[in-house]
């Protein structure tokens, strides 16, 4: 008899086989990090019942048991390896294996060399994420399959990594999106993330087997893979078994049973854990921490009939509602705290109609709303205005205290801090996307442990040793959690250990202090997820003295609001009446916009008696409140005018036909090479300005997920090119960019230099034309346009070089007629908007960054914000050299630092930075141009994006930097 | 925040101890030594713990490359141990000069000085671009010579351990060959000695000699792995998480190409832009003039442990020029550029199928040269088997290292089946 044991991240899976690999017993539960105990109550059972003698042979598999292996001296297989031995028996034809687990995903090929590819360390679960999303959207895990099938419409969620996803749907939900629909789409994200991270260009075709749990009990994500593959998969019996099976036919020497159960039994702690100082020593001092943060800062009362005028402050969170109600007094007779159940209208009637019953005579005298649901909850209840969360937070702070420096928000998804100084917001930190685990992270963490967040946190208190996590994205967090967990870590440490890594994250990824004295004497420590008494422990801790906890810390959104709205100048709110109430719905429906290229998907609410609200546009146009802001957008310039370059056109391709991908460097460079290739007599054809479609297009040759977007994206330019039938595709190789004197040197950065070489060796279809991808310096091609005709002369025979020497004239003459275009027209936008006294944001990142795939539409936000939008390289800087704290050696990048110091000098001017996620270089920028506004007093407000298409927490970051722009110049006047 | 060029001083020579991060230990043990005699005090740290790390992300940016942030976490950590009299200190960082974000590493390092309130630390830059010039250390001929040698010597002792250890009858005779040879070169380099060429080929034909000399077990199953990967991950075991004696622990024989290669590769990439984009016709000379001095050494070593041993020597530079040239332009010359590409070819061809490219979190050249040529390589090679490992603060030891199982399962599979 054989035993094959597959210790995996959240099961245990193992299988007993007989001489003939019949399996005799076969066992599956999910072990919740209880590997020891389980593990050895599975091997006693099979020892007793199931060979009933001391010698057998086994082997262990799985990402958790490679420790446990080794202490127990069990030969160990690795798990993919262990997947492959097992098709090979069962599947013998079988061409690719696709594998979900936990939070693994891997595909296997098996022919032409066989090839396994395992997710990155970046991509994220699938499993978990599955689960994860489950439970944000309140649906049991058994029943999110039918929910699948039932989904009639796919929105667009990133499928990069879990967080991302999680910060897509979430809006969608509070923006009313069906469940159903959200359940097809995350499953369709599952697909997408699995062969866009993994297939990495090879195609997937032949016989496919589905392994794994979520393929095996989720008919629908079978469907959707196959769908997309144009497969039909084979999901054989036994599929969560195979790495066991494989354990099992890989295993040769025998053990004794018995021994192996007592040596699995005392699995204890090994060296490579890290533990951190407890967070109290004990009882008492947590019994004087209570007792400090239990002072009554805000006054909490019961409602007096004879007082019926009340406020009303709505905070409608992420995951979360969130509502006050206060007397003229300002104190407080009435909250509410809870999750939205992924339905915040539906909450919020809730809310509204117990308010309405508890209090029959209540007198709403004023009502304002904040959070991410601001729009929808202010259209479906009347509610009589809405308030940026940072004021309103601010605001909440300054109640309990007056002098407060600084204040830190962490909410469901998102973490808010603000500095304050002379009483307004001075510098806004969020999280991007990336690190958004706060409190829904400690919850799903909590839940897939199996505890209610309240007794998880509770349980970290008086951990003797909580466990150190890291401080990173809370994908990784996930895999230190898993070695934890199968380093035989308890609950109680490992609880108290993510309490302290939401704090790190929050303190050294968000904020990046280096000392507490950065943030001041005032701390104010609120949000739901500081109710948490380990995380506000740990961040006492980490700073190294004590901040203040307002005993409504959850609440401090709706508060603020509620007191912002006795500032109105109303007499009566307009929020929906008891009877309303009674007769309120709420529909929704879905459509397409029609009225320009992005095709925004957009969600119309009605509600009933009165309101609508339509959400999912990126641009004021469907709302038709006004005309469009165009003319007052660079961004829309730039786009207009590479339409009128006219080289769009693919109808009639020939062999005079050049292809050239439009992105990266080309977003500035066709303005050269198209007048270049026509004084040659060639005909250029662009490719579109990128879309979702054309990423899809490309994304199986993608070759490392960590990647900037915009060079992922190079890979739909280059197939959308292929597929027009070009036969020469053109896209130099150039380390070196142009000299603009504004640096110590001109490099591109490394993805903008090299990116064509990826291309070439990433996507087959290259091979079959002319990829025209020779390094070239076209700074020094003026004066050496011989070297240049040389690398011509292998796809161009005729050329000569007096032909090339004139069309590298024609180049640069159409290459500096752009830039004198684009910069007139930065500049009529400068004064036009002075005209109109019209804020002017300088929106500052790239070239490429003018793809509206890429900005993701934030110049339209910002114009919709009563603002103009100008860029980097649309002002007519000076030509002067600052001197920068770092080596300023790229010349896209020299231009921030330079147009970071334009604007310390206008007045009327703010600078926010576009970077993108996993761009390396701009490590460095960000904090060089953070310094240079910030010695002169200017705010920075940097926007990181990816493929991310949500604008929620962009349009908080821009709101609270308007509002702080706003309040400074009337304190200024 | 104004970051003020504490400068280091031909005083301070005297008084001060100069801290550098070690990067490959036997190479950088001898340099250190080099530099001793040139009257300079230095001393390379090994500090390490989870407190590095931590204090890398506490000072520098979070999404900078994963060396930056713990060369920078190391430094700030001695800083901070009290180990030393801070007010005797300089702290010394290698300086590239190229398009990679990594010559930025010595702003990164002062402005987390100023962070960390050691803005009074001078900082020297080791480059040979003549950015951030101080005063008090300049390179001097006899200096340049010996370090030059010091790397030779550094290289050929790495490879040589690599090729014993796995196989060695007595533990740690390998190591314990590789000390007593530092030992003896360093007196040679105090006596003014070990660095002609005479004198070198004399020196590794002894080493070769001696490494043979050591009792093996050659019926061992063993499997050839490579590491390539980004220059500080590839070397250094801070940041690979002790790599080297992982595959040990697996009966692993390893190959790390040596630092020749990449100073060559810098010599090339200049000779390589004239080329390409016109400009000094005398500096091309120059550096040719320079390649070929290197290759004559080059070839010296090579011939001397193919000639007196069974070793495998490494590959000639001109050799991996021409077939990193079928993957990938050579014109990519950021980081570790198309020389990450031809070393994995390099290991490929000697017998080293099974390569680990390591990836620093955040390193963009590896996007290209390194994840980005895999699919071509296999193109290339058909049973090539690369994994590239990702490391960063949060990566843990226990996922790369089940990456790196999977890999050997496969090489382990392959080489039963070629004995079959």
């Amino acid at each position: 008899m054989t035993i094959g044991l597959d210790i995996g991240s959240t099961t245990i899976k193992c299988v007993v086989v007989d001489e003939y690999n019949q399996i005799v017993f076969s066992h599956y539960e999910r072990h919740y990090s209880q590997i020891a105990k389980i593990g050895t109550k599975l091997l006693t059972h099979i020892y007793k019942n199931v060979i009933k003698t001391k010698k057998a042979k086994m082997m262990i598999s799985g990402s958790a048991g490679m420790g446990i292996a080794d202490r127990c001296n069990i030969p160990f297989v690795q798990e993919v390896y262990a997947t492959r031995v097992a098709t090979k028996k069962i599947v013998p034809d079988c061409d690719v294996v696709i594998e979900l687990g936990g939070e693994d995903a891997k595909i296997l090929f098996f022919n032409q060399g066989m090839e396994v590819r395992m997710n990155g360390s970046c991509a994220g679960g699938t499993g978990a994420f599955i689960d994860q999303m489950a439970s944000l959207l309140d649906i049991p895990l058994d029943q999110f399959d039918s929910y699948a099938s039932k989904g009639e419409k796919t929105y667009t969620i990133a499928s990069r990594c879990g967080v991302f996803a999680k910060s897509d749907i979430q809006p969608l939900l509070n923006q009313g999106a069906k469940k159903t629909d959200l359940a097809t789409s995350i499953f369709q994200a599952v697909v997408n993330q699995t062969i866009a991270g993994l297939a990495q260009g090879r195609p997937i075709k032949g016989t496919v087997v589905y392994l794994g749990g979520p393929l095996t009990f989720m008919e629908n994500l079978r469907t959707h893979f196959d769908n997309t593959l144009k497969t039909k998969g084979i999901c054989p019996q036994n599929s969560l078994l195979f790495v066991a099976l494989g354990a099992a036919y890989c295993a040769t020497g025998e053990i004794d049973l018995e021994k192996t159960i007592s040596q699995f039994s005392k699995q204890e702690h090994s060296e490579n854990i890290v533990f951190l100082p407890p967070l109290f020593a004990d009882e008492k001092e947590y019994q004087q921490f209570s007792e400090r943060h239990n002072k009554e800062s805000i006054v909490q009362t019961s409602y007096d009939k004879d007082h019926p005028r009340s406020y009303i402050g709505i905070d409608a969170g992420s995951t979360t509602i969130k509502v006050v109600a206060l007397n003229e007094k300002k104190e407080l007779f009435y909250s509410y705290y809870r999750s939205n159940s992924g339905s915040p209208v539906d909450s919020v009637k809730n809310i509204l109609t117990e308010i309405y019953e508890k209090f029959p005579n209540i007198e709403i005298k004023g009502s304002a709303v904040t959070g991410y649901g601001e729009h929808l909850i202010e259209n479906a209840f009347g509610v009589d205005t809405g308030i940026v969360e940072t004021v309103a937070h601010l605001k909440a702070a300054q109640f309990v205290c007056p002098d407060v420096e600084f204040v830190i928000d962490i909410g469901g998804q998102d973490i808010k801090c603000f500095k304050i100084h002379n009483k307004t917001v001075d510098s806004i930190y969020l999280n991007e996307a990336c690190s958004s685990g706060c409190g829904s992270f400690l919850q799903t963490f909590a839940q897939s442990l199996g505890y209610d967040i309240k007794d998880f946190s509770r349980k970290g208190l008086f951990a003797p040793r909580p466990v150190d996590l890291g401080s990173r994205c809370t994908v990784f967090m996930n895999s230190s959690v898993k070695q934890a967990q199968k380093e035989g870590v308890s609950v109680e440490d490992i609880s108290a250990g993510l309490s302290i890594s939401v704090v790190k994250n929050a303190l050294y990824k968000v904020i990046r202090v280096s000392s507490s004295d950065q943030l001041g004497a005032h701390v104010v420590a609120q949000g739901g997820t500081f109710h948490n008494d380990a995380v506000l422990r740990s961040f006492e801790q980490e700073l190294g003295r004590e901040v203040i906890r307002p005993s409504i810390s959850g609440l401090m959104g709706a508060f603020g609001a509620a007191l912002h709205s006795m500032t109105l100048p109303v007499e009566k709110s307009t929020i929906i009446s008891k009877e309303g109430l009674k007769r309120f719905t709420h529909t929704v429906k879905n459509v397409n916009c029609k009225l320009c290229t992005n095709h925004c998907q957009l969600t119309i609410n009605t509600f009933f008696p009165q309101g609508k609200y339509i959400s999912g546009n990126r641009c004021e146009r469907p709302l038709a409140k006004g005309a469009s802001h165009d003319e007052i957008n660079i961004y829309q310039w730039k786009i207009d005018r590479l339409n009128q370059l006219d080289i769009f056109d693919h109808d009639r391709i020939d062999e005079n036909t050049i292809g050239i991908p439009l992105g990266l460097n080309m977003y500035e460079l066709i303005y050269f090479w198209q007048p270049f290739f026509s004084s040659l007599g060639k005909k250029v054809v662009l490719s579109p300005p990128s879309t979702r479609q054309l990423y899809i297009k490309g994304q199986a040759t993608i070759t490392s997920d960590t990647l900037c977007f915009p060079a992922k994206l190079m890979h739909g330019h280059i197939q959308t090119l292929l597929d027009y039938g070009v036969k020469k595709i053109f896209y130099p190789v150039m380390t070196y960019n142009l000299e603009e004197n504004r640096g110590d040197n001109r490099f591109n950065c490394p993805v903008v230099a090299y990116y064509p070489e990826v291309l070439q060796s990433s996507i087959d279809q290259l091979q079959t034309i002319d990829f025209i991808h020779f390094p070239l310096d076209l700074e020094r091609v003026k004066q050496y346009p011989k070297k240049l005709h040389r690398q011509l002369k292998q796809y161009f025979p005729e050329l000569t070089v007096s032909m090339v020497r004139h069309a590298v004239d024609s180049g640069f003459e159409g290459y500096r007629a752009y830039k004198k275009e684009l910069q007139e027209e930065g500049m009529r936008i400068v004064s036009l908007a002075r005209k109109q006294k019209k804020n002017i944001i300088v929106l500052a990142g790239r070239p490429y960054h003018g793809d509206p795939e890429v900005h993701h539409g934030i110049d339209k936000l910002l114009t919709s914000l009563d603002c103009a939008v100008v860029s980097e390289d649309s002002l007519i800087l000076d030509e002067k050299k600052y001197p920068a704290n770092v080596l300023n050696q790229w010349t896209y990048h020299a231009r921030l630092y330079q147009v970071a110091h334009y604007v310390t000098h206008e007045d009327d001017m703010n600078l926010v930075q576009l970077v993108s996620f996993g761009c390396g270089v701009d490590a460095i920028t960000t904090d060089e141009v953070r310094e240079i506004l910030e010695s002169e007093g200017k705010m920075y407000t940097q926007i990181k994006i990816d493929e991310i298409t949500n604008l929620g927490a962009v349009k908080i970051r821009l709101r609270s930097l308007l509002s702080t722009v706003n309040s400074n110049q009337k304190r200024m006047r | 925040m104004e970051i003020s060029n504490v400068q280091f001083t031909k005083e301070m020579r005297k008084t001060h101890t100069i801290l550098a991060p070690s990067m490959a230990p036997i190479q950088f043990s001898l340099l250190v030594q080099v530099l001793a005699q040139e009257g300079y005090r230095v001393k390379l740290l090994t500090n390490e713990g989870p407190q590095v790390v931590q204090k890398g992300l506490k000072y520098v940016h979070n999404d900078t490359c994963y060396p930056a942030l713990l060369v920078i976490g190391q430094m700030i950590d001695a800083l901070d141990s009290g180990m030393y009299d801070n007010s005797k200190v300089a702290l010394a960082i290698t300086q590239t000069g190229g398009g990679c974000r990594a010559s930025n590493y010595i702003h990164l390092l002062k402005k987390a000085l100023i962070r960390a309130g050691y803005e009074n630390i001078p900082v020297l830059s080791l480059n040979f671009k003549g950015l951030n010039k101080n005063s008090g250390f300049s390179i001097t001929y006899p200096m340049l010579k010996k370090g030059l040698a010091a790397l030779l010597y550094g290289d050929t002792l790495m490879l040589l351990k690599n090729q014993s250890k796995v196989y060695e009858v007595t533990p740690s005779s390998s190591d314990d060959l590789v000390d007593s040879w530092v030992r003896k070169l360093n007196e040679q380099f105090s006596a003014n000695k070990g660095s002609s060429f005479r004198e070198i080929r004399k020196n590794t034909r002894q080493i070769v000699k001696d490494f043979a000399a050591i009792e093996k077990d050659r019926s061992r199953p063993v499997v050839k792995v490579g590491i390539v990967g980004e220059i500080y991950m590839k070397y250094a075991a801070l940041g690979n998480n002790h790599l080297e004696d992982f595959l040990f622990s697996q009966s692993c024989e390893v190959m790390i190409p040596g630092i020749l290669g990449f100073m060559l590769y810098a010599i090339q990439n200049q000779i390589e832009d004239v080329r390409l984009y016109g400009g000094s016709l005398l500096r091309k000379a120059v550096m040719k003039a320079l390649l070929r001095y290197l290759s004559r050494l080059e070839k010296m070593i090579i011939e001397e442990i193919g000639n007196n041993s069974d070793f495998t020597p490494p590959r000639f530079f001109h050799e991996s020029v021409s077939t990193a040239k079928e993957a990938v332009s050579i014109s990519c010359k950021m980081g570790e550029g198309w020389l990450l590409t031809g070393e994995m070819r390099d290991l490929y061809a000697l017998g080293y199928t099974n390569i680990i490219c390591v990836q620093p979190f955040g390193c963009l050249p590896n996007h290209i040269v390194g994840k980005g040529m895999i699919k071509k390589l296999k193109e290339l090679d058909e049973s090539i088997n690369i994994v590239p490992i990702d490391y960063d603060p949060g990566a843990t030891k226990v996922n790369q290292e089940n990456r790196i199982k999977l890999m050997l399962a496969v090489a382990n599979e392959r080489r039963l089946e070629e004995k079959q």
